[in-house]
């Protein structure tokens, strides 16, 4: 690609986002929220697992801006540590999912036959547990690690993959454009890679924006039951579950912060995948 | 009578489709709890001071000392016959402990349901009657908003408004105070087992220890039911039939309801078993939170002390009802749509 090409694709997005407030500020937040990921530790007031009991439990204040959890240890910190983590697990746990379901999807569509029946099948079983109680299963199952909760979250969005890629490449393997490739002498991997994929990326980047925010409440869920992330470990979901413990008294900033730091890490993905989804078809708007 | 009959044989060729997938749910679950960290059999045998003989001795007992396939042929003829094994925690067979417990968990969804459908359908169709009023742009925050909010911190937050800021609420621990009386278990459902004693008092007490949990879970799927009610109501509302019968002079009650929402409701039916699928999930979530005595805080416990016959029969159950799910809302769509066909 030119840099011309490259600039005029740039001034297009541009002109579409202008037109897209919304979908422009939620990228505006995704942007925010790397920066925060990769920065944020430098950043931070004070140091996020530092205990400093005598402060225990203080609400917002100048000092504290998210108040203190039980140890006196500053929230606002732990929050923005945090960030690193719950992103990382959801961007590696999609991309997990979404590069193996690609492949295994696409193969699917391309070749068909025994395999696609026998990978359908197996997409099949694991649509038939409910999503969150599996992917609990599976941590149980392979070990309390934060990589198996990526491991976990990545299986249980596999199955969306394979099948939108087996789909889109199903549809599209015998039109003329596909024939006409392959009458030029191009072998099935560079169909595939060069002629099929391009054309399911746009609609992938959609679902992937989409499942990123499912991924991080999904693991928030599963560090929030105690499986996964282990304490004192800055994490929301777990910043969650200690803060629950002292709810019920009033301390309500342990939970809030972490919960608006949730819900609004997941609505940027939202937002920015039904922007995506406007942007890139028109007739999916609802 | 042809429509029943074809509604049986529907649903008869339907349930037979989704045996494969439950076989594989029995071999799945069979296969992630052998895979368990940690030796079963050495768990039993209690204590480090075991030797190894009697190690031995229990993994024998346990036919952990079989081939794979031996131990899964083992496992589904257990689970032809219900045994779903012994909990370590409980002392008690797995399938009976699952069975006290699924009545709070099935209360608790069901309940959860219900208020979501009757909060999202009208929400729904009062958005789709005026496209981008204030309505439908209030409709469609609070949509985006609910998707986004987990349920274990609006769970929190829940009680920390109704009962630490309002004090409505009743201590949000469990299903019944601590101190009321249980009425005899027959259903084992706690809002009819009360209503069958006779005890007012208890079910309104039963009743609010179960609104919250129950709003809790309700507010995370009333956005995706409300956004398909909406969506469907609109393609609905600007159809053909929809048009007639304004020109005949049908009352905007009848025409909505009547003709528009019937019409609409058939992909809020599919995606009820999709929405369900998330409760059984969220449920999970919502019994840790409000120390929910169900079927999920019993699997959690077990995991917690790595008791791993509760969870493999927590996972079976839930995968279990699941594709039932699936097969109701198979048989409602046909019977809502006699044009549905078997695919």
């Amino acid at each position: 690609m030119s840099l011309t090409a490259t600039w005029s694709g740039l001034r297009h997005t541009v002109w579409v986002l202008r037109g897209n407030l919304v979908t422009a500020i939620a990228a505006a937040a995704a942007i925010l929220l790397a920066l925060v990921a990769i920065f944020g530790p430098m950043l931070v007031p004070y140091d996020p697992v530092a205990s400093d009991v005598p402060r225990a439990l203080q609400p917002p204040s100048a000092l504290h801006w998210a108040g203190t959890d039980q140890l006196g240890r500053d929230v606002f910190s732990r929050l923005i540590v945090a960030t690193r983590l719950d992103l990382a697990i959801a961007v590696t746990a999609v991309s997990v999912s979404f590069v193996i379901g690609t492949v295994i999807g696409s193969l699917c569509g391309y070749v068909g036959g025994k395999l696609d029946r026998a990978v359908g099948r197996f997409v099949d079983v694991l649509m038939a547990f409910p999503l969150f109680v599996l992917a609990m299963a599976m941590v149980a199952a392979l070990g309390n690690r934060v990589e198996n909760i990526v491991i976990a979250t990545a299986i249980i969005n596999l199955p969306f993959y394979i099948r939108f890629a087996r789909a889109e490449v199903n549809i599209r393997r015998n039109l003329g454009w596909v024939e006409a490739a392959r009458a030029c002498g191009d072998g099935h991997v560079s169909v595939v890679l060069r002629f099929l994929l391009p054309n399911v990326l746009p609609a992938m980047a959609v679902q992937m924006s989409l499942n990123l925010g499912w991924a991080i409440l999904n693991a928030a869920g599963l560090s929030f039951i105690g499986l996964g992330v282990k304490p004192p470990t800055p994490e929301w979901g777990i910043m969650v579950a200690e803060g629950a413990r002292f709810i019920s008294t009033g301390r309500w900033w342990l939970v809030s912060f972490p919960g608006l730091a949730l819900m609004l890490a997941v609505l940027c993905f939202n937002l920015l995948g039904d922007g995506l989804r406007d942007i890139l078809d028109p007739r999916m708007r609802t | 009578m042809g429509t029943i009959g074809a509604t049986l044989i529907r649903t008869g060729r339907r349930f037979l489709s989704s045996l494969p997938a439950l076989f594989g749910v029995l071999v799945f679950t069979f296969l992630l709890m052998r895979v368990l960290p940690g030796d079963p059999a050495v768990f039993f045998a209690s204590g480090p001071s075991a030797g190894n003989e009697e190690i031995e001795v229990v993994r024998r007992q346990l036919g952990l000392d079989r081939s794979l396939p031996e131990q899964l042929g083992i496992y589904l003829y257990d689970v032809g016959r219900g045994n779903l094994g012994r909990s370590m925690m409980t002392g008690q067979p797995v399938a009976k402990d699952l069975r006290q417990r699924l009545p709070a968990s099935l209360e608790l969804t069901l309940t959860a349901l219900v208020i979501a459908l009757i909060a999202a359908v009208p929400l729904g169709v009062l958005a789709a009657l005026r496209p981008n009023s204030l309505i439908d742009h209030g409709v469609r925050l609070f949509c985006s908003l609910g998707v986004c909010v987990p349920t274990f911190v609006s769970g929190l937050l829940l009680i920390y408004v109704f009962y630490y800021l309002l004090g409505l609420a009743p201590d949000p621990t469990g299903r019944i105070d601590v101190f009321a009386s249980v009425p005899p278990a027959r259903t084992g459902f706690l809002m009819v087992d009360f209503l069958l004693a006779g005890d007012v008092e208890g079910w309104w007490a039963a009743a609010r220890q179960l609104m919250l949990p129950a709003f809790t879970m309700a507010l995370f799927v009333i956005a995706p039911l409300a956004r398909i009610t909406r969506a469907s109501m609109l393609v609905s509302l600007g159809s053909d039939f929809v048009r007639t019968a304004r020109s005949i002079g049908l009352s905007r009650w009848q025409i909505v309801v009547t003709y528009a929402l019937r019409n609409a409701i058939l992909p809020v039916i599919t995606i009820a078993g999709i929405v369900f699928s998330t409760m059984l999930g969220a449920n999970v979530l919502v019994e840790k939170v409000f120390s929910w005595p169900g079927v999920a805080s019993y699997a959690l416990d077990a995991l917690l002390v790595s008791d791993y016959a509760p969870v493999q029969g927590f996972v079976l159950l839930m995968a279990s009802i699941f594709v039932a799910v699936n097969l109701l809302v198979d048989v409602l769509y046909g019977i809502a749509d006699p044009r549905a066909t078997v695919v």
